[in-house]
């Protein structure tokens, strides 16, 4: 295979060679991310039993099936983290990568494309167990089994290249920590990751459908965990191809004037 | 005498060395900031549900978010980098410098670090718990708070203990960095008394991760619950703590071949 695909060929195989040999560093990684699911879901179930079995309509189980769904899509949704941003232009990493003939974010793209198939693969016995302990209900449709699958590259797509513009900002300024805390807090109150979207007051909730955060997150979950009409479904993706489309202008625009600024060590 | 004079000489070099880069203490004041509003959000979404978690109401919450935040200001400011430092020491045979000289090694790795700036979410917490504490409808007594200082205590020792536990993990497995991300997951989950988790989870967090010790009890004692017992628990489950880690310690040294061997 050559050009484009061939790359991305490539480098996704490195990434599952790579990966696989760190796969008790994996493992240890993902354990530790499980914990934080597994406190909402506590809580809200916690919460659901003290009202009678259900808060805004969610039952204890769909609470379990709604954070086990979650697991999965916060796995697909680890991209490059912008503060590796730093490092790239600090120590002149990025210099190298300009000498190649494509565009340096098909790399990240392809390279943590790759690490995925590693860490579905890990995720599986993880589900398993989380299933036996908290038995999940769920109701899954073929045509919603189809979109998950779609969506939850969406929402990494969406991630990847919201995360990129954002960790170029340090082309500007190294200070970047505060910036990116309340992106990230942004993120975690709007996008589902901390409650299902229903739980959010009327005003936060109709926020959250003007920004990215959650197609990236409650979207996906609720395509499989939750009931979305056929319509909710498909439109729904038509939202994230926008957001795609949104953030591969921003990431464009951001990179020919950010690039200027970029001063290699050595040069 | 001698150990507590060499832990605050390090002590006051540590934070003479921080106290270089004065900006960082503003960045700590935003993230702290964001953390404990991100908390309050959360608060206020459960308790705009319900009345009551498992029989804790949302000012006794309040409570043990304040001492959340407190310990892991501590644990960030003293105890983990220290920890990191020596997973370091220990994969590069820096280690060599810290047992060649004559003091205790365990004493040295443990207080050679500390980031000052880190130590702003002791005061935020603190000052969270004050707050919190002032509005419930019991105001607690003298011995309460005694008995709170001493679980506080008690608490963070044994989080040290943990810590250095996983740590002395480094002189047989090298890779050890995401140890630190599953510690500050599970440390997470301390944020709420460990009796709203399940059974097994309420083990493991009592035994495995000492959060109960840490962050549950020093807020019970605060918020009425009887703690006598609870008490008596916790110095006996540190002072085994405390002594399996010293064993384990001195095992695990004997494992180390240094940098040059």
């Amino acid at each position: 295979m050559n050009g484009l695909p061939g790359l991305y060929a490539t480098v996704m195989k490195a990434a599952v060679q790579t990966q696989f040999q760190y796969r008790t560093a994996n493992y240890a990684y993902m354990l530790g991310m499980v914990a934080e699911p597994v406190v909402y879901l506590v809580v809200w179930s916690a919460v659901a039993e003290s009202r009678g079995g259900s808060v805004g309509g969610i039952t204890a189980g769909e609470f379990a099936a709604y954070y086990i769904v979650w697991t999965l899509v916060r796995n697909m949704n680890i991209v490059l983290t912008p503060y590796a941003w730093e490092d790239r232009i600090q120590q002149g990493e990025l210099s190298g990568m300009l000498l190649r003939p494509v565009h340096p974010i098909h790399y990240d793209l392809a390279f943590f494309a790759g690490w995925k198939v590693v860490v579905v693969l890990l995720w599986i016995p993880i589900a398993l167990v989380l299933s036996v302990a908290f038995r999940p209900t769920f109701d899954i449709s073929a045509l919603e089994a189809v979109v998950f699958l779609v969506a939850i590259w969406g929402a990494y797509l969406i991630r990847s290249l919201l995360l990129w513009a954002l960790g170029m900002i340090t082309f500007w300024t190294t200070r970047v920590s505060a910036i990116y805390d309340v992106y990230f807090t942004a993120e975690l109150l709007l996008s589902g990751r901390l409650v299902p979207l229903a739980l959010l007051p009327a005003w936060a909730g109709g926020l959250a459908d003007w920004l990215p955060f959650k197609y990236t997150f409650g979207y996906p979950i609720e395509v499989l965990a939750g009931s979305l009409s056929t319509r909710e479904l498909l439109t729904g993706l038509a939202l994230q191809a926008v957001w795609i489309g949104f953030g591969a202008a921003l990431v464009a625009a951001v990179w020919r004037v950010g690039i200027r600024r970029y001063g290699a060590v050595g040069s | 005498m001698t150990a507590l004079r060499l832990a605050g000489t390090f002590l006051r070099i540590g934070i003479l060395n921080e106290l270089q880069y004065r900006v960082n203490l503003v960045f700590s004041l935003v993230q702290s900031a964001i953390a404990v509003g991100t908390s309050l959000a959360v608060l206020a979404l459960v308790f705009g549900n319900t009345d009551s978690l498992r029989g804790w109401s949302a000012g006794e919450l309040l409570v043990v978010m304040g001492v959340h935040v407190l310990v892991g200001g501590l644990i960030r400011s003293v105890i983990q980098p220290n920890m990191q430092q020596l997973m370091e020491d220990i994969q590069r045979g820096t280690l060599d410098f810290v047992l060649t000289k004559p003091a205790d090694g365990q004493l040295l790795v443990s207080v050679r670090r500390v980031q000052i700036w880190q130590a702003v979410d002791i005061l935020v917490g603190a000052a969270l718990v004050v707050v919190a504490v002032v509005r419930l409808p019991a105001t607690p007594g003298v011995l309460d708070v005694l008995a709170f200082a001493a679980a506080l205590a008690l608490g963070a020792v044994s989080i040290y203990c943990f810590w250095l536990l996983l740590t002395t993990l480094a002189f047989w497995v090298t890779r050890l960095d995401p140890l630190v991300e599953l510690f500050e997951g599970m440390y997470q989950a301390g944020r709420w008394p460990v009796s709203v988790y399940p059974g097994w989870l309420r083990i493991g967090f009592t035994v495995l991760v000492p959060l109960a010790f840490a962050v549950t009890v020093p807020a019970s004692a605060l918020t009425g619950r009887s703690t006598g017992w609870l008490l008596l628990g916790s110095v006996a489950f540190t002072v085994a703590l405390a002594t399996v880690t010293r064993l384990a310690w001195r095992h695990a040294l004997r494992r180390y071949s240094g940098a040059s061997a």
